[in-house]
């Protein structure tokens, strides 16, 4: 493991290794939760929340949880947050939690969680720990945030539920839908590709190597041949 | 009732997809679908997987967390249920069929945490269905992954011997692909209810 600065540790979450663009992880609440600006905003601060918490958490617990049984040790700790911050939500933010529904609790099985507890938190300290948990949930609000923008503004000529009359003859409506989603992740990724002169570690990350399951799953990454 | 239960199989087959509406299971479905025989395999897999999750939690929240005045801990209980189910099945395979494990089995690992199955399992208990019409539910949405996942992986046989421009390899021309599918199956909108009119 290379030694890395603090400052590193906290940003290299928003750009260098962020978590949606160049791992692409937690991709379903990436595409689902990006039709609208405030969607996105509250989607990204929800996970960020829920990451903090769970890595500091299994920071702290990371030399008594025994090895063989660290999984779910991991997802009942997140799950835990998750609910504290559903029930946060749902008092507080009644509007919030009416559009993001179902997706609010499956931030416990979203990649990105399980993954930095997986690789980052379970080997580091308390401290470094607390800033990648913030700096990969900033990179994971701004990417959420950057393509809701697309996808609302283009889609639905308004950003954040302000209209923009010049835009509204031309909207692309199809942009706020399913389809829409998948289209912009697939073109924000091949310009981060363009951005990062293709130094971001794409090929590699789409395989099963990004996947926080593949240190419980050998046979169906390396047995099947996963070879792109 | 009986036509209660076919519009809910149809329209989570079709309508309501969860691959390619609800984006729930996006990384299997990426992940998994290069070939024919994995995306079948995986595709079986979860839908075994839907039935039983379905099958176990929705007694567990009507008889237990209810019971208790306890719906706060779904979340938490349904996970550990889900992973717990995973793992036991995974060992009865290995027992009992070991060839049935060796096609289906190493795709149970990568279940676990597939938000497609705690997401079928919540919506259920939201929806509000009964036992029966979840366990339709249930099968519908893995009917409707094992179609989306044998679809794309044929389309994606054809992209793997695509020339496609650089910063489009890998990964975002197969979002594209998948977003064009995503697009054909919202064709699907408001055929089911109209059906048995």
């Amino acid at each position: 493991m290379r030694k890395d600065s603090n400052l590193d540790v906290l940003t290299k979450g928003i750009l260098k290794e962020n978590p949606v663009l160049v791992l692409i992880l937690g991709t379903c609440p990436t595409l689902a939760t990006t039709g609208t600006v405030d969607g996105a905003v509250g989607m990204g601060l929800a996970a960020l929340a829920v990451l903090l918490c769970s890595n500091v958490f299994i920071s702290l617990l990371r030399n008594i949880i025994p090895e063989t049984m660290r999984i779910p040790c991991y997802i009942v700790i997140i799950a835990g947050f998750v609910t504290i911050v559903k029930l946060f939500v749902q008092a507080y933010l009644p509007d919030l939690y009416a559009t993001l529904g179902v997706y609010l609790d499956l931030i416990t099985v979203n990649c990105i969680i399980l993954g930095r507890a997986e690789m980052f938190a379970s080997k580091n300290p308390v401290v470094k720990s607390a800033l990648d948990g913030i700096g990969m949930g900033i990179g994971f609000t701004i990417a959420l945030t950057a393509m809701a923008i697309v996808r609302e503004v283009l889609g639905n000529a308004t950003f954040a539920g302000n209209s923009i009359a010049f835009l509204e003859p031309y909207k692309i409506s199809f942009l706020t839908k399913a389809p829409g989603g998948l289209l912009v992740y697939g073109l924000l990724i091949a310009l981060v590709y363009v951005i990062t002169k293709g130094k971001a570690p794409l090929k590699k990350s789409f395989s099963c190597a990004g996947c926080p399951n593949a240190a419980t799953c050998h046979t169906a990454c390396t047995e099947k041949g996963d070879e792109q | 009732m009986f036509k209660t239960l076919i519009i809910i199989l149809l329209s989570s087959v079709f309508v309501d997809n969860y691959v390619l509406s609800r984006f729930l299971g996006i990384c299997p479905f990426l992940g998994v679908s290069k070939k024919l025989d994995q995306a079948t395999g995986m595709g079986i897999a979860v839908t075994a997987v839907m039935l039983l999750a379905c099958a176990v939690t929705w007694p567990i929240q009507y008889f237990v967390l209810n019971a208790l005045n306890m719906g706060y801990m779904q979340n938490i209980v349904f996970i550990l249920v889900i992973a717990a189910l995973v793992q036991m099945l995974e060992l009865l395979l290995k027992k009992f069929s070991p060839s049935l494990h060796k096609g289906l089995g190493v795709y149970l690992p990568l279940i676990t945490t597939n938000c497609a199955v705690l997401g079928v399992a919540i919506n259920n208990i939201n929806d509000g269905f009964t036992f029966i019409e979840s366990i339709v539910s249930a099968l519908g949405v893995g009917l409707g992954f094992l179609l989306a996942m044998v679809l794309f992986s044929g389309l994606r046989t054809r992209i793997h011997d695509a020339n496609v421009p650089a910063p489009f390899r890998g990964l975002p021309v197969t979002l594209i692909a998948a977003s064009f599918i995503s697009l054909a199956f919202m064709g699907f909108g408001g055929i089911v209810e109209n059906i048995f009119k």
